[in-house]
């Protein structure tokens, strides 16, 4: 099980824990003075694509069960209740069930993987989650022949979550994945952040990670898994079809009908931080490209 | 009470307003340049300073209402709005050019994403507004044909609430509040019972 794919990045590049705290101290004493940008910032540590720090990828999020603003999943989703969790696992499995989050910790191996983030909103991250892959999961509760699809689904709690009592989209929010895509060994489900529990904000216990397609394919808080035969409903795909396809892979060529895709901004570089190109299926087109052999995907978004 | 406060108002001069002016944008910027503004503070800026454009148009179009409603006389400011409307509106921009989207495909934008066509095309009409608020203008036009002029602010706040509309993602309350107070207050400038009349004249 685990390391099937390997990583180009290594747990060199995460930033310690305590370095970061320094660093930030340093940027802090140093922006009180001239400009951050002063700051000895090897451009090379850029190149290497540098992990975007605890600060940056836990107070910047997209989470709007907590509220359409950046940071109001980290100012609301204390109040989501994570222990007990359950899971469902259902539709075209061999062993459908109540799956609790600490039964299917004990049956998962957790590894570090550092992946590029890639916002639909055209800014990005760097983040090193911790987790499993999906595969794994699915192995282990065992897919039947005729399922082609996987359909994901956030909790709904209108008691701890302040921001679906406005119908910014139709709750709860779902997701999918054709199977093909959700058995790929880039695909995983994310538990954890520099080796801490994932936050809340983050989608706490369990959330999806699908690094080669736009972030909100990378499903949050997820409460019920389900296998199916026909393409599942996927939330921003149901509100406005023009703009998110069902596949929403990062793609530069592609543009969202109101900004341009072929740029992103990475988060973290300040306020005069300079747009970087976006790579094809966000720089894991070798290892996913073939998934989508003969598809114009200037149809299929 | 209104009397109090015109009175108030009166010793009030213009300029302060101009002097004022700059302050929350140096605030803004100050906050993003010691990364005061969270992690992304480029956007935020673009975000706060269309934001305060709205702010500033509605506050320009709330001073007729205000004086027949309410009585409280703003009308000697209302210029000094206007020019501040302007150059928040310009910072919005040039934030938007230099930070955000860096001077890449701006043509391209400006031509094919909906909302930014809408913002362009409002910050296009507010140039002659600008360029026109001075007295020697109001002189060199006459009275009659610099009001009309002035009156593209109409259109410019209805672009402006579209612009908002047309950006977010998902239904959003915020950008429709906005909408309603604007088309709020340009509902007050209709002349209801000339409509009337003209609508029993047609149907008489």
């Amino acid at each position: 099980m685990a390391y099937r794919w390997t990583n180009t990045l290594t747990s060199e590049d995460v930033t310690p824990y305590s370095a970061y705290l320094n660093r930030r101290q340093l940027m802090g004493g140093a922006a009180a003075g001239v400009i951050a940008s002063s700051v000895p910032m090897a451009s090379s540590a850029q190149e290497a694509l540098e992990p975007n720090t605890w600060e940056e990828i836990t107070t910047y999020n997209n989470f709007y069960e907590f509220g359409t603003g950046k940071d109001d999943p980290a100012r609301n989703a204390h109040r989501l209740t994570i222990d007990p969790w359950t899971v469902q696992i259902d539709g075209l499995v061999d062993k459908p069930g109540d799956y609790s989050f600490a039964d299917i910790m004990s049956q998962m191996t957790i590894e570090e993987r550092i992946y590029r983030f890639r916002c639909v909103e055209a800014w990005s991250m760097v983040i090193p989650w911790n987790g499993f892959e999906l595969a794994d999961l699915l192995d282990w509760v065992g897919v039947q022949s005729n399922a082609k699809y996987v359909a994901f689904e956030t909790a709904l709690r209108p008691d701890e979550m302040p921001g679906v009592s406005r119908p910014v989209l139709d709750w709860p929010y779902v997701e999918g994945l054709r199977l093909d895509e959700a058995m790929h060994p880039l695909t995983m489900m994310a538990t954890g952040i520099y080796g801490r529990d994932i936050p809340k904000q983050n989608g706490a216990p369990m959330r999806l990670v699908v690094p080669w397609k736009y972030g909100f394919k990378s499903i949050k808080s997820i409460v019920r898994i389900t296998l199916t035969e026909e393409e599942p409903p996927a939330s921003w795909n149901v509100a406005n079809p023009r703009e998110y396809g069902f596949y929403s892979n990062v793609n530069p060529n592609v543009d969202h009908p109101r900004w341009s895709q072929a740029t992103e901004r990475k988060i973290g570089g300040g306020l005069f931080a300079k747009r970087q190109p976006t790579l094809m299926f966000n720089g894991y087109e070798d290892e996913v490209a073939s998934l989508y052999e003969g598809m114009d995907l200037s149809e299929f978004i | 009470m209104v009397d109090a406060l015109n009175t108030g108002l009166r010793r009030v001069p213009p300029w302060l307003l101009y002097v004022a002016a700059p302050v929350p944008v140096i605030w803004i910027f100050y906050l993003g340049l010691t990364g005061q503004l969270g992690v992304d503070p480029a956007k935020v800026i673009e975000h706060e300073l269309g934001l305060w454009s709205l702010w500033l148009i509605i506050a320009g179009l709330a001073v007729t209402p205000l004086r027949r409603f309410a009585g409280v006389n703003l009308l000697k400011f209302r210029r000094a709005i206007g020019v501040i409307t302007f150059f928040y509106l310009l910072a919005h921009l040039l934030t938007w050019l230099v930070l955000d989207v860096q001077f890449q495909n701006v043509w391209a934008d400006i031509v094919k994403r909906w909302y930014i066509t809408v913002g362009m095309v409002a910050f296009a009409l507010m140039l002659p507004l600008a360029l026109t608020s001075n007295n020697w203008s109001v002189r060199k036009l006459g009275a009659g044909v610099w009001r009309k002029l002035h009156k593209l602010v109409y259109p410019i706040a209805i672009l402006g609430a579209l612009h908002f509309l047309l950006l977010v993602k998902g239904f959003q309350w915020e950008p429709i509040l906005y909408t309603l107070v604007i088309v709020g207050l340009l509902a007050t400038r209709v002349k209801w019972s000339n409509l009337m009349t003209r609508t029993s004249l047609v149907r008489g």
